[in-house]
């Protein structure tokens, strides 16, 4: 299970990695992040916060279950 | 991590709304502008709040049904997150308002009914804090917190609809006090409900958080019942 989570979430920045290649094989470099009013500047930061913020539920949570392995 | 299919639908949900959110193409309405892209964001902190709240609730309604301590924790811990969420509500609403109504704080009603709101549940908090016996504290706390939910309720859903109000729904408009029902369209209902189950999962997630340390140290207090 634990496993599937990490491949998950380390697939999410390939995602990304992957259209700013995409972006650069037309030609136009960065062009995606820059379209738009740079609105996708926007959107990465908001994404990364809240990835954050998952990954660090997260770890709390599998440290409540050591815990609870221990104690219950 | 237990029982984490959810946890990841949390994830996924609140993935999509923090870039769908920000994308889509949304209706221009008065002088919200792209603002009106905080009801992804704003108006699910209280759809979460009144489920976070209501589960509260019904643990309270067990405890004194069959008073094991357990449900007492549960209830503390849900009712916790829906006032963080509240809290958050709050002061996104206050932002928000400030660039469209023209100031933070303008005694909406439905501003001050939910700050009244508030206040009760932070009184719930004290409550609990100011009885030293366990037995006790749970008892009087899951009373108060059936007695809190129950002013909650109308402050929020019953008096936005009777007075005239800056929110969607006031006295005289369409809608409900969430949000107007036509100015919603499609694709905003698209990426507004998934927020919503997205944001109540992850307050789920961090009330099971709080409830499972709780769980581990009062153990001893749960094992002697």
């Amino acid at each position: 299970m634990r496993n599937k989570i990490y491949c998950c979430l380390l697939m999410l920045p390939a995602l990304l990695v992957s259209t700013a290649i995409f972006a650069q094989d037309n030609g136009a470099p960065e062009s995606v992040m820059r379209s738009n009013g740079k609105i996708y500047v926007v959107v990465a930061i908001c994404v990364t916060i809240l990835a954050g913020l998952f990954l660090y539920v997260v770890s709390i949570d599998r440290k409540i279950g050591k815990i609870e392995k221990d104690n219950l | 991590m237990r029982k984490s299919w959810w946890k990841i639908l949390a994830a996924v949900l609140l993935l999509y709304t923090f870039t769908a959110g920000f994308l889509i193409k949304v209706p221009h309405i008065g002088n919200l502008k792209e603002t009106i892209r905080n009801l992804f964001f704003h108006v699910p902190m209280w759809f979460g709040q009144i489920v976070l709240l209501t589960i509260s609730l019904i643990y309270s309604i067990w405890y004194l049904r069959n008073p094991n301590l357990k449900y007492d924790i549960y209830a503390e811990a849900f009712a916790k997150t829906g006032i963080l969420m509240g809290i958050l509500g709050l002061i996104t609403g206050a932002i928000w308002a400030t660039y469209t109504w023209g100031e933070p704080w303008s005694n909406d009603p439905k501003q001050i009914g939910v700050a009244i709101a508030l206040l009760i549940y932070f009184a719930y908090l004290v409550l609990r804090n100011a009885v030293p016996d366990i037995d006790k504290r749970a008892k009087v706390s899951a009373v108060y917190n059936i007695f809190a939910y129950f002013i909650y309720l109308p402050l929020i859903m019953i008096l936005p609809r009777l007075v005239e109000s800056l929110h969607p729904g006031g006295k005289g408009v369409q809608g409900n006090p969430g949000l107007n029902g036509a100015d919603l369209d499609a694709t905003m209902r698209l990426v507004f409900w998934p927020a919503v189950i997205g944001w109540t999962l992850l307050g789920t997630w961090i009330s099971t958080l709080n409830i499972r340390i709780n769980l581990i140290r009062d153990k001893n207090l749960l094992n002697a019942e």
